[in-house]
């Protein structure tokens, strides 16, 4: 065994050559140690790491489009054989941990069968932690199949070292390194300790494979997690189980920046296994991460502490937000949309032609706050030693998580461990660390771990809400019914509200979600937004600011198809217009976001929208005659930069009561790394979405959230889920692109034209069915315009 | 108060408060994690657990109403049913973030031992207690019926 034969001391040799480049004189001297060490230095090896980055300088990087693909930080190649692939990203069901060891192991070479896979900490080192915005592996992909393929050249070098031969002559394979024409073969663990200690290979010296040899990427490989999931021995937050720990639930303000005024514990600490109350700091405004303040109760197992924490006497302030009732302020939005607004995309002149148009239309729609409400709510651990913080949590964003923390407590940043565990969903709500510093908080006053549950009531009650919004639409239609000019007024309180409480604007950031992106084929086109004021903690949900604008436009684009006497699915396709880019930065919104790439990387595309358009309704046989009662709806809409239509067919009666028939999706995402996960996505997705848009509605009176539980916060179950759903992913070279929310927004303005075509009522008001009722409100409909 | 429990064919000793749900003392006490919280009102069925094989909500069932009941969780679940359905949810990948799917799988399981050939009527009826915010629902009933084929090749 060759590995005996490489000593630290050649180590030292190697690094030092780095810059004199590594084919040749690093390979030269490597040759003559190899037989010069003959039979020398066995602790070599017992010295030896299985990581580049720690052999080699810890300053080493490979920079590669995306980040560092230096394969120290993602691939541990263990003696036994495992292959440990770190996954940076929070795996919250979109299984992000398979999707990253795909690319990794493909490009590696490692046999799937050996690959495990480690959750990282929250550690800048990593580049981007924060897992939203369905970027995992459109930021990783080029990044993570570098590191891969650094890996793999590593290895092949190894064994061209160890056989003294030509590095070209060894190529690796399935968790091997062979030498040509022979039956020569060292296993990656016989190889990894001398990998370890070889320079990285520059960037020009890796080869990725060409897609034909992919043997993971884009092939429908099996979750890594769920085979623990299904023996319930997968470790969620709430899990989370240390020594000493002690369990806090705490009663929060009614209203946001409300705080307590009397607090009567005596009954609490009655409660058995209560140890204490803690009073948590008053929130001021801006609201940003920090907890909302209250009271905990601190008890030696949940149950305790949430019966402690029922049995609290609190009395409140009002606080600024005492007013607030979510219905009236549904009336400002609407009045507020009735005039103009900013404006942030133009095109033509469509005020003029509106006003001068004898063929117009004018709609107005409406949608609620809603809760991101995963199944596992918040939920953090957190324990002080010796001035130093460590936390677990079920985080999307640990290295927020960490500098948050750190700034809270005013402490460096280096003293904050953040250990993501599996997130028992997230939609959002997880980006936001106010959970954990609460645990962190309490834990420093008593000085023990603490655990901090959120009930489902404080979940609902206590989130950061998805912001609520008017949309109003003025079209004006040619005597042949083409559209020919489209005027969208926007109103919702902005996310940025939440850190910088006087702001009253739509930002770049969600116009460029459904508004500034439009990519209508009408000559004359304007984008307003209005101003509005957030009374409650607004924060971002699964397709954030789509949601909203999404109803609004593919509603409106169905109601303009009416109104010209077309079939929806022709009159969009007309609305998508001919093959072409569109570059709203040279129609008055030089801004315009585009999900943080450029519009270089990933322009807007008319032809893929169309193209999964006309997929879908392929899929549907759109234009088949249909039971009666039976509708069609269509909706198209490219977000976080994939392209996907849905099309739905509902069955309505007369009472109203509704069935999805079956839902026809086509997706666009460029290059996909795992079709079966891609379809689970636009499924899982596609119904969060028609949970929002039947039953979900988070309403709030005296600035109070009125809903507490399931039962009033509806939410979608087995029995109202469609039983058919096709999914076709097209097949595609392009860059990748989001997966986990695009399905979301499309949902309601599907079902929404499905229902107009079923039974010719326009809902233009979420959710279209609520908490107590089981059927549409046909009566309420038409008072709505 | 100490309370002696029959969970998964083991005896257990309990000293937990008068009325607290067998959820906690499952979760807190004996530190038996599978079985998840998710409403705390039965709401959900993220507690799920079988007492004398019946499906039941763990959350709002009090730990001391149990004495001489056979309790089974997820980390206890044996038999055809149960392993059908854990070759099926493999097999389709049902779970996304998973958080619930002990409760699912409970749920599921009690349904296939009554019932090896649910159609979708008999599916609503037995999992429309149980939420998923994932919406796995269209993979997940097709598991159960991949689940119950398996089941009747057993």
């Amino acid at each position: 065994m060759f590995l005996k034969y490489f000593s630290p001391t050649q180590h030292q040799q190697y690094t030092n050559t780095e810059a004199a480049g590594y084919s040749d004189s690093v390979m030269k001297i490597s040759r003559r140690q190899f037989v010069a060490g003959s039979g020398a230095l066995i602790v070599g090896i017992a010295l030896g790491s299985n990581t580049a980055r720690a052999a080699n300088d810890q300053k080493s990087v490979l920079p590669v489009k995306g980040g560092d693909a230096d394969p120290s930080l993602w691939i541990e190649i263990k003696d036994d054989g495992q292959v440990l692939i770190t996954c940076h990203r929070s795996e919250m069901g979109q299984q992000t941990w398979t999707s990253m060891a795909q690319i990794v192991a493909d490009e590696l070479e490692a046999d799937w069968n050996n690959v495990a896979v480690v959750q990282a900490k929250g550690d800048a080192k990593y580049g981007d932690q924060n897992t939203d915005g369905s970027a995992s592996v459109r930021l990783n992909f080029h990044r993570l199949r570098m590191a891969g393929a650094a890996m793999r050249t590593m290895l092949e070098r190894a064994a061209a070292l160890a056989w003294d031969a030509d590095p070209s002559l060894c190529s690796a394979s399935l968790g091997y390194v062979y030498l040509a024409e022979t039956d020569t073969k060292l296993a990656y663990a016989e190889l990894s300790k001398v990998a370890a200690q070889l320079p990285l290979p520059s960037e020009n010296d890796i080869k990725l494979k060409g897609r034909e040899a992919w043997r993971y990427i884009a092939k429908p490989i099996h979750s890594l997690t769920v085979p623990s999931i299904v023996k319930g021995e997968g470790k969620y937050g709430i899990d989370v189980d240390i020594p000493d720990m002690v369990h806090a639930v705490i009663a929060r303000p009614p209203q946001v920046f409300s705080k307590a005024k009397t607090v009567d514990d005596t009954k609490a600490l009655k409660v058995p296994n209560v140890i204490k109350t803690i009073q948590l700091p008053v929130l001021e405004a801006p609201a940003m991460f920090k907890p909302l303040g209250g009271v905990a109760v601190i008890a030696n197992d949940t149950w305790s502490a949430i019966q402690g924490r029922y049995a609290l006497e609190v009395e409140w302030h009002n606080g600024p937000n005492a007013q607030y009732n979510s219905e009236s302020f549904r009336q400002e939005m609407i009045a507020t949309a009735r005039k103009s607004g900013e404006v942030k995309r133009e095109r033509g002149d469509a005020l003029n032609i509106l006003a001068n148009s004898k063929n117009k239309i004018v709609a107005e729609y409406y949608v609620p706050h809603f809760s991101q409400s995963p199944m596992e709510p918040p939920v953090a651990t957190a324990h002080w030693q010796n001035g130093n913080l460590e936390v677990w949590a079920p985080v999307q964003d640990p290295q927020t998580t960490r500098k948050t923390l750190a700034g809270y407590f005013s402490i460096d940043v280096e003293r904050v461990t953040v250990n993501v565990t599996l997130l028992g969903g997230a939609f959002g709500r997880k980006s936001k660390p106010d959970f954990v510093i609460e645990a962190a908080f309490l834990a420093k006053q008593i000085n023990k771990p603490v655990k901090v549950t959120w009930t489902r009531e404080d979940e609902i009650k206590h989130g950061f809400y998805h912001s609520c919004s008017a949309q109003r639409f003025e079209g004006a239609l040619d005597k042949n019914g083409k559209c020919e000019a489209f005027l969208h007024r926007t109103v919702f309180p902005t996310i940025f509200s939440t850190f910088d409480h006087n702001n009253q604007q739509a930002h770049d950031v969600e116009l460029g979600m459904g508004g500034s992106d439009n990519l209508f084929d009408v000559p004359n086109l304007r984008l307003e937004a209005g101003s509005a004021i957030a009374h409650a903690r607004i924060g971002w949900m699964r397709a954030v600011a789509n949601v909203y604008h999404v109803f609004g436009v593919q509603s409106f684009a169905a109601e303009l198809a009416h109104k010209a006497g077309k079939d929806q699915k022709d009159y969009l396709l007309e609305l998508i217009g001919p093959p072409r880019i569109v570059d709203p930065t040279k129609e008055g919104a030089p801004n315009h976001w585009n999900y943080n790439a450029t519009l270089n990387e990933y322009p807007i595309q008319t032809d893929r929208l169309t193209n999964v358009t006309q997929k879908a309704a392929e899929m549907a046989n759109w234009g088949r005659t249909l039971p009666k009662g039976h509708g069609l709806g269509i909706a198209a809409h490219r977000s976080f930069l994939s392209y996907i239509a849905t099309v739905m067919e509902v069955a309505v009666d007369d009472d109203g009561s509704i069935d999805i028939v079956g839902v026809w999706l086509a997706v666009d995402a460029g290059t996909v790394v795992n079709p079966k996960h891609v379809k689970a996505q636009m499924q899982g997705g596609t119904l969060y979405g028609l949970s929002q848009a039947l039953y979900g509605e988070i309403s709030m009176d005296k600035g109070q959230v009125n809903q507490s539980n399931f039962p009033d916060y509806r939410v979608m179950r087995m029995d109202e889920a469609p039983k058919l759903f096709e999914v076709e992913i097209i097949e595609s070279n392009e860059a990748p692109a989001g997966i986990g929310e695009p399905a979301t927004p499309l949902a309601a303005p599907a079902l929404a034209n499905a229902i107009f075509n079923a039974s010719g009522h326009r809902i233009r008001r979420l959710p279209m069915i609520g908490p107590t009722n089981n059927t549409l409100q046909f009566s309420d409909l038409t008072k709505e315009s | 108060m100490s309370v002696k429990l029959n969970i998964n064919g083991k005896q257990h000793t309990v000293s937990a408060t008068k009325g607290t749900p067998l959820l906690w003392v499952l979760r807190d006490h004996l530190k038996m994690q599978g079985t998840k919280f998710g409403c705390g009102i039965a709401q959900c069925g993220a507690c799920t657990v079988h007492v004398d094989g019946v499906p039941t909500r763990s959350c709002v069932t009090p730990h001391d109403s149990l004495n001489g009941a056979k309790i089974t969780t997820i980390e206890g679940a044996t038999g055809n049913a149960v392993d059908s359905l854990r070759d099926a949810w493999e097999l389709l990948d049902v779970p996304q973030c998973g958080y619930c799917q002990s409760g699912q799988i409970m749920a599921a399981a009690a349904l296939l031992e009554n019932n090896d050939n649910p159609n979708d009527d008999d599916i609503d009826q037995a999992m429309k207690g149980n939420i998923c915010r994932c919406a796995t629902y269209v993979t997940m009933r097709e598991g159960i019926k991949d689940a119950a084929k398996k089941l009747r090749a057993r």
